[in-house]
């Protein structure tokens, strides 16, 4: 989290919590600005299968996700900050979960709640199952489960708020959508003859290279 | 001196104006320095949904309802002022009268229009 090259005039992240313990708040404009949208993280009113169930237990009095501030489930993408993909995505769905991602305005977060989500799970071999979200969307808390407890949502949850206090605003470091000369556009998939064109984002998802060891 | 009583409400306006204002100039500011704009085909398309849209956004409303709009007018509207006029008629002078037997007149023409065109009746 701290800079590659802190000069001593710099104070460091272990600087600031000294400080905080003696009572004194030193941060940075970065800091302040990750620390108000990691607590306010908007998701996406929006569940595929039965890992919404638990997403919608994780949003209900028990678990209660507006402890964590991701309360406001917002019904139109426009007003979200996350995705949270839970459930088993089909081939006829795809389409549209990637064209909702692409209205989401940045910065913008993908969850992949549950095993359908990240790999196609139970449903793997099935011909009309997508294995998994991140062959076309960038997916950046993967929730293993069938289905996750709302706990482990939570937890995810947590995590992303992690990753978005340690994110830069300026900087090669920072993500790209901060950066000038990137694209944030993410193809949507056609229905095919066969199957979804193109079958992935080559850009987020390479299928992986199998090695046959000799005399296996 | 004591202010207007009303002054308030300039107050009210000027903190109204100025409140967006300061945050739409704070999003220019933070996009300015920060965020660099990232539209796209889909994200500016005209309705944000799964599904594609179609069309465009400057469409015709239909005004298929414009009878109802006008029966209303007639037979709601109307006894909204007919009851403070029949309260205060007593005390009128006769220009109110006047302007009142023009304003039923008016509404009682459009319900003789609307009798004539057979929209009350019930199908």
């Amino acid at each position: 989290m701290s800079d590659p090259a802190p000069t001593p005039d710099t104070p460091t992240d272990a600087d600031r919590d000294e400080l905080r313990r003696q009572g004194i708040l030193l941060t940075s404009m970065e800091e302040l600005y990750n620390w108000g949208r990691s607590r306010s993280v908007w998701p996406l009113n929006f569940g595929l299968a039965c890992c919404a169930i638990e997403m919608m237990a994780a949003s209900m009095a028990r678990f209660d996700i507006a402890r964590f501030g991701s309360e406001v489930f917002r019904p139109s993408p426009r007003q979200a900050d996350l995705i949270i993909i839970s459930g088993t995505v089909t081939k006829k769905m795809a389409p549209q979960v990637v064209r909702l991602w692409n209205q989401m305005p940045e910065p913008k977060y993908c969850i992949a709640m549950g095993a359908c989500a990240i790999s196609g799970g139970p449903f793997k071999q099935g011909y009309n199952v997508l294995k998994g979200i991140d062959r076309y969307i960038p997916v950046d808390i993967y929730i293993p489960g069938c289905p996750p407890r709302p706990e482990a949502l939570l937890h995810g949850l947590m995590q992303l708020q992690e990753k978005i206090r340690g994110q830069r605003l300026t900087g090669p470091t920072a993500p790209p959508h901060l950066q000038k000369d990137t694209t944030c556009d993410y193809p949507v998939p056609a229905f095919g003859a066969h199957d979804l064109e193109p079958p992935k984002n080559p850009a987020l998802w390479q299928p992986p290279v199998l090695v046959r060891k000799e005399g296996a | 001196m004591n202010p207007h009583p009303y002054a308030f409400l300039a107050l009210f306006a000027a903190v109204a104006v100025a409140f967006p204002l300061a945050l739409l100039a704070l999003a220019q500011l933070w996009f300015r320095f920060f965020q660099p704009a990232k539209p796209g085909a889909v994200k500016n398309d005209v309705y944000e949904c799964g599904i594609e849209s179609t069309g465009d956004s400057w469409i015709q409303f239909k005004a298929h309802y414009y009878l109802y709009a006008i029966l209303f007018l007639i037979f709601d509207v109307e006894v909204l002022f007919l009851l403070p006029f029949a309260v205060a008629f007593s005390g009128l002078p006769v220009g109110a009268l006047v302007a009142m037997s023009v304003f039923i007149l008016l509404l009682a023409e459009g319900l003789v229009w609307a009798w004539h065109r057979g929209h009350l009746e019930w199908r």
